[in-house]
């Protein structure tokens, strides 16, 4: 397959490129002048195929940012706490949109409860300074959007077992129908 | 925590979104800052080193790429590191912390459909011997733009 034809040939999508573009993108762009050139030699295609390869990735609404990724942890903001809340169900969104507007809240997700165990449905990450921060951080929230009396619980993270970008397997090692993507 | 200069600090903040497709994105990024090109790679290239960055590239939503969810483990403190550690040689596993309550070790499961996410639950709780919660996304209620990092 001749993947390094000229322009005319760019407009047909390569087999496989999408897949190959979110896994790299995952785990990281090279730090060279010219990095979506450098991936189109990896990938055996143009510049432009990746360039645009990437857009429609950003255009799908997949992902969340594109950019330097930081770790918290690296730049001081070692306290790390995870704020469980038990809502009324049908206040759920109304309030996950009061806590998700502060720019202090870097998560805020509803997530099943699982009875008896858990009760708590909505999840929501703070990270500050230290635990001072993070505990008045949460107080600043319950005055702001009226959730005294409402239960909730600051899980603050202690040792981190691991941690890496996302490992996006798009063909799982189980599957047997023998049809290779992109090797 | 080591100081970081002017440079570092705007790279950090301010770069966590909308790197430029274009074909020197470092080197526009440099002109918005008035430094060298050659001057915000080796920038990144030293904050990736001290692992300051983990990487310039992307960071997906959850659940639109393949089937992920957030479990959790109650487990004796005494046997919290050989758990964890069965927990984490799963390479579907790209989260693992401690959280101090009693549901104690907390992980995120990332594969490529929701069977294979339910395979690989079943298979780390019968490795582990304890039960997992399994916690996946409903909704999600916040408009990410990175975080802004105070400095102070």
């Amino acid at each position: 397959m001749d993947m390094k034809a000229s322009s005319p040939a760019d407009m047909i999508p390569i087999p496989g490129l999408h897949e190959a573009l979110i896994k790299i993108i995952g785990e990281g762009l090279p730090l060279v002048k010219q990095p979506y050139a450098e991936i189109a030699k990896q990938l055996n295609c143009s510049e432009s195929a990746v360039i645009d390869g990437i857009k429609s990735i950003i255009a799908s609404g997949d992902l969340k940012r594109f950019g330097v990724v930081v770790r918290h942890r690296k730049l001081g903001y070692r306290a790390n706490g995870m704020v469980v809340w038990d809502l009324p169900d049908n206040r759920v969104s109304e309030i996950g949109h009061c806590i998700g507007q502060y720019s202090f809240v870097t998560l805020c997700y509803q997530r099943p409860r699982r009875l008896p165990e858990w009760h708590y449905n909505l999840f929501s990450m703070i990270h500050g300074r230290d635990r001072a921060a993070v505990i008045d951080q949460v107080a600043f929230i319950v005055q702001q959007c009226g959730l005294q009396g409402i239960e909730h619980e600051i899980l603050f993270s202690n040792r981190c077992f691991k941690q890496r970008g996302a490992n996006y397997r798009v063909d799982p090692p189980s599957i047997s129908s023998g049809r290779a993507v992109n090797e | 925590m080591r100081e970081f200069s002017q440079l570092e600090q705007r790279l950090l903040n301010e770069f966590q979104q909308g790197l430029p497709l274009t074909s020197e994105p470092y080197a526009d990024i440099a002109r918005q800052l008035g430094v060298y090109e050659t001057t915000v790679l080796e920038t990144l290239h030293r904050l990736q080193t001290e692992g300051v960055v983990s990487r310039v590239g992307a960071v997906f939503r959850p659940n639109r790429i393949g089937a992920s969810t957030l479990a959790a483990m109650a487990v004796p403190a005494k046997q919290l590191e050989d758990i964890a550690a069965i927990v984490s040689s799963f390479a579907e596993v790209n989260h693992n912390y401690e959280r101090e309550h009693h549901f104690n070790l907390w992980f995120v499961v990332v594969a490529a459909d929701e069977q294979h996410l339910q395979d690989v639950l079943a298979e780390i709780e019968s490795s582990c011997a304890y039960p997992l919660l399994d916690l996946p996304l409903l909704n999600e209620y916040f408009i990410d733009l990175g975080f802004d990092l105070k400095w102070t």
